[in-house]
């Protein structure tokens, strides 16, 4: 990497300017096409047929009447679906055996002229099953569990030094479990997809976050070539994990498009999602920690335990921050799961960090209180100059500087450390502060940069917006790469057919779709100032990879982080808790478009305060299935729940990155949050509530449970 | 889809006399409800009469002070109509308590009286409900019912009935006309929603046939002060964990008027008789009101997890009634 990436050039310089959305106008004026906006020349619809057993098998299936239906094509089954090649995703192989794993499995699809029709023939298909016994809840005790030997970001248990010594002998200590249910990702824009075979070349039109991994996947399940195969996700609305990788729905599309010989358009019903794309599973998380006199964290364990379905290991890597965010010489840090009759669980936002730093950030505060120290000023003296499990220094750190520019900005000090003494009519107020953290990382992609002879740019590479802004900002760095205007730079994207490129997801978009993206228009600046004379007719094309660069090991500790301070209200006559201001101070490395930027930090905020106070999915024990399936009783937040959310950050440097010097932003802004509203509610209260959300049930129980003899009756 | 019939009604006696001829005939107005329903296959009419541009639209004043409402009065519109406003403040406070702003302009007043349970099982059609299927069981009663009713439930059926906008009908002594075959009738606002008993597919005391065509709102009473308040998980766009409406006159120091209606405890409204009886002539304080919330709520059966619903009702009445006493 040379010392600098960019050239100079006049100002303003492209790179974190303000810039609005390329498909801004597209997307609020209804031209912008989405996955299911699509309908080829005799298009077939279709339905799926979800499992209504728990567990057990298919003993027949009866097509008869659905098949009697006017404008029914087909009724696929295990019994008559085309064969799959075998997969190392075992929920993509759909239709292929008469096994059902949980409820809501898919076990038929239905193809109709119409989408009514496919839907009426889904509820009249018949399906027998041979039930067997089943286990949804997840219990801290419970006999399946296990410790696995790697989860997504290290191995499955560590230990460092000796914790049980060093917490035996701290002088003060908090040991704490705090759960919370499942969550599920409902992106706006449901799954869907359009499937059509044209001469054994498969074309999908699909919600997903990454084509590239789309179409391999068909590929292979299909035992076809990646050249045969071409996924488009040109505009995707939102995704938050549950589109990471391919989903049933796309398999589906493209078995019933071959069976049928019709192009046919699939969109998941919102109240099969919780059953079908992913979700993230409850966990039940220990937290011990042991400090000495001064503060200092002298030993520091985190347990967790997460479910996962039998169709395949999905574990929650809930410890992992514990790893890397303070110092202390003795440290355990465990992940347990255990296989339970229930959909499959699988990415959301911020996976592993978000969970696992409610719980840390929890703890840490507790302990602020149990040695009367300021909640912030622990965190600073805890804040470790290279990172505790490796060793590695960190390419960059300023958590200390956000909670102390956090603080500044919020208002925190001068504060009352005491709980439950600002009262305001029947309400009590508090605030609380939490750190954030995600990690950096980049991964391998490719892009091409097209120089025209009538002055116009080109630039493509399989890079997805799912709603991110990602054309806009990749616009900004082929800009900035270029040294010419944006506007005279077209962005293709979100199509297997372009050069391929990594997910958007992990908070790894940018960094590295813009490497390359840099790469390619960095080589094509290279071979215009060479150039002589006019452009040849077909211009001039440069392609680019960074395989070579992202392979290389960086040697350092990568993250961004943050700090998230909040100010609650509870009411105390219903338990009601609001959330009255919330904001997020961030070091994530160079920020190259701070309205999208801050777009990306809010809306995290927000999806943290849902989880704080308001989301919550629970398996039913009888029947298995998630209780709250729609948007009516999974309660995402809205408007009047999130009053005043602010997002700022830090002008951090950062060399050891890309050449932008950028780190992930999509994932941050939830990390932290809820710790930071569940600590402003202990401050507001005197209580410690453990089990999110915090909804007025259990705040109301535990406050007159405090204040008020029992209620008759209750 | 189910294939359904659609027909328009030029008149309510055309509307009246279509339904009676149509066995499983339902009326559509704002569709809010019922559209949803019928995609979730728990409704299935087999004709749709749809009502939408019977002239029952207005709001008109009544001798002596009071209102009468259309049934085909927007939600928006009544929550924002002066008269209601001004007369009628618990009224207008439930309206606006519900659903969203898009929902509240479409639905109408007689929807959403009629409006169904929420309850996750009568939803899902996968599932044994009682109300929805007659006969095939309550799951919620050992299931998941953390929403569900406290108090008036019985074994057949622990449903909530969801609108916020009756539950002030019902502490204002409002009135439902209902129209059908045989001619006029009025129900008592308290009273047009039934307790599920063992027949709890029957929300209402509306019979096969009738159309909702007027809510008819007494004079205020004189002297008096209400309010609306509702509990609930997010701030807007959720239904009621528990909410109460009252309306209360004070005068010198004592009750002189008081009505109560709880809703999110039960499969109705629930009018708290008992509690205005310990009101009513009491002396105007916060433990008047609290002994008036405890005696209305010593019925209460919470189910396993819903217990806080007791607590959390009789703090709303309190706090409601302690805010409508207090002078200014």
């Amino acid at each position: 990497m040379t010392d600098e990436p960019f050239p100079a050039g006049p100002p303003p310089q492209p790179l974190g300017t303000p810039l609005v959305r390329r498909e801004g106008r597209a997307k609020v004026t209804g031209t912008a096409r989405y996955a299911n906006d699509r309908t080829p020349p005799g298009c077939a619809y279709a339905w799926p047929v979800p499992a209504t057993i728990v567990r057990g098998r298919i003993t027949c299936v009866d097509t008869r009447d659905a098949l009697a239906l006017p404008g029914v094509l087909a009724v696929l089954s295990h019994e008559n679906a085309p064969r799959l090649a075998p997969t190392d995703d075992p929920t993509l192989a759909v239709l292929q055996e008469d096994r059902v794993p949980h409820r809501g499995w898919y076990v038929a699809l239905a193809v109709a002229d119409t989408l009514e029709a496919a839907r009426d023939a889904a509820e009249a298909v018949h399906i027998g099953y041979a039930t067997d016994g089943h286990d949804v809840l997840l219990t801290p005790d419970h006999p399946g569990c296990y410790v696995p030997e790697k989860v997504y970001g290290g191995p499955g248990a560590r230990e460092r030094g000796d914790f049980d010594t060093a917490f035996a002998a701290a002088a003060t200590t908090v040991d704490a479990t705090y759960t919370m249910p499942s969550l599920h990702n409902h992106p706006m824009e449901p799954h869907a997809a359009t499937a059509r075979w044209d001469d054994g070349h498969l074309t999908v039109h699909d919600s997903s976050q990454g084509a590239t991994k789309v179409c391999e996947e068909l590929a292979a399940l299909f035992k076809l070539g990646t050249d045969q195969v071409t996924v488009v996700s040109e505009h995707v609305g939102g995704g938050f994990g549950s589109k990471g990788t391919p989903r049933p729905h796309v398999v589906l599309a493209a078995l019933a498009a071959r069976y049928t010989g019709r192009p046919v358009k699939l969109a998941v019903p919102r109240r099969h999602m919780p059953a079908v794309v992913g979700h993230r599973t409850p966990t039940v998380q220990r937290v011990r920690l042991g400090a000495g006199p001064d503060g200092t964290i002298t030993a520091l364990a985190h347990e967790t335990l997460s479910h996962t379905s039998t169709v395949t290991e999905f574990v929650e890597q809930a410890a992992i921050p514990a790893r890397m965010m303070y110092t202390s010489p003795h440290s355990r840090t465990v992940h347990r799961v255990t296989a339970l009759d229930v959909p499959t669980p699988s990415w959301m936002r911020a996976p592993g960090m978000c969970p696992g730093m409610y719980a840390l950030e929890s703890a840490v505060d507790e302990l602020a209180v149990a040695l009367g120290a300021d909640p912030v000023e622990l965190r600073v003296r805890n804040d470790p100059a290279t990172e505790p499990d490796s060793g590695r220094p960190f390419s960059s750190r300023h958590l200390a500087e956000c909670l102390r520019r956090g603080a500044d900005r919020f208002g925190w000090l001068p504060r009352d450390p005491r709980p439950a003494v600002r009262r305001r009519g029947d309400l009590l107020l508090g605030t609380g502060v939490a750190a954030a953290t995600y990690p950096f990382s980049v991964d391998a992609s490719e892009a091409e940069a097209h120089a025209a002879p009538d002055g116009g740019y080109r630039v493509r590479i399989n890079a997805t917006d799912i709603g991110t802004g990602a054309r806009t900002v990749l616009g900004q760095i082929a800009a900035a790469a270029l040294g010419v205007p944006g506007d005279r730079i077209a962005l293709e994207i979100g199509s297997s057919d372009l050069p391929p490129a990594v997910l958007a997801g992990g908070s790894i978009g940018t960094a590295s779709w813009g490497w390359a993206v840099h790469k390619a228009c960095t080589a094509l600046r290279d071979r215009l100032r060479d150039h002589r004379g006019p452009l040849p007719a077909d211009g001039l094309t440069v392609t680019a990879d960074t395989h070579r660069e992202t392979a290389e090991s960086s040697g350092y500790s990568r993250h961004a982080f943050g700090a998230v301070f909040a100010e609650v209200q509870a009411d105390t006559r219903t338990g009601e808790v609001r959330v009255r201001r919330l904001l997020g101070q961030y070091a994530a490395g160079r920020i190259l478009n701070p309205l999208t930027a801050r777009s990306q930090f809010t809306g995290g905020l927000i999806m943290g305060l849902g989880m704080a106070l308001t989301e919550g999915s629970s398996l039913d024990p009888a029947f298995g299935d998630f209780t709250a399936r729609d948007l009516a009783s999974y309660h995402v937040p809205v408007n009047a729940d999130a009053p005043v959310v602010e997002a700022y950050w830090l002008d951090e440097e950062d060399p050891h990155l890309n050449p932008m010097g950028s780190k992930g932003i999509g994932e941050i802004g939830i990390v932290g949050t809820a710790a930071a509203i569940a600590n402003a509610l202990w401050h507001a209260t005197g209580h410690r509530f453990r089990d999110l959300p915090l909804t007025p049930d259990k705040v109301l129980t535990a406050l007159t449970a405090a204040t008020a003899p029992a209620a008759p009756g209750a | 889809m189910r294939p359904f019939g659609y027909l328009r009604a030029g008149s309510v006696d055309e509307a009246v006399r279509a339904a009676a001829g149509q066995p499983g005939a339902l009326f559509l107005a704002g569709g809010t409800n019922l559209v949803d329903l019928m995609k979730l296959g728990v409704e299935t009419p087999r004709t749709l009469i749809d009502i939408g541009r019977l002239p029952l639209d207005r709001i008109e004043e009544l001798p002596g002070g009071g209102l009468r409402v259309g049934a085909l009065v927007r939600n928006a519109d009544l929550a924002a109509a002066p008269a209601v406003r001004d007369r009628y403040p618990v009224l207008s406070q439930a309206l606006l308590a519900g659903a969203s702003g898009q929902l509240r302009n479409a639905a109408t007043t007689g929807g959403n009286l009629l409006q169904r349970t929420r309850c996750t099982y009568f939803q899902d059609t996968s599932k044994p409900c009682n109300k929805r299927e007659p006969g095939t069981g309550c799951p919620a009663v050992e299931g998941h019912h953390r929403e569900l009713a406290v108090l008036g439930h019985s074994a057949h059926c622990v449903a909530t009935q969801p609108s916020d906008f009756a539950v002030a009908l019902a502490a204002l002594d409002a009135t439902v006309h209902l129209h059908g075959p045989e001619g006029e009738r009025t129900v008592p606002a308290a009273d047009f929603h039934r307790l599920p008993g063992d027949t709890p597919e029957r929300d209402t005391e509306i019979r096969l046939g009738e159309l909702l065509t007027a809510v008819d709102l007494p004079p205020p009473a004189p002297g008096a002060r209400s309010r609306y308040r509702k509990a609930r998980d997010r701030a807007s766009y959720a239904f009621a964990l528990a909410s109460v409406a009252a309306v209360l006159a004070v005068r010198d120091g004592t009750v002189a008027h008081a009505a109560l209606a709880f809703g999110g405890l039960a499969h109705r409204p629930w009018r708290a008789r008992a509690a205005e009886d310990v009101l009513r002539g009491a002396p105007a304080t916060e433990d008047t009101f609290a002994r008036a919330a405890d005696a209305e709520l010593a019925a209460a059966r919470p189910l396993r997890d819903n217990g806080f619903k007791v607590p959390l009702a009789r703090a709303l009445a309190v706090g409601v009634l302690t805010d409508l006493a207090a002078p200014g």
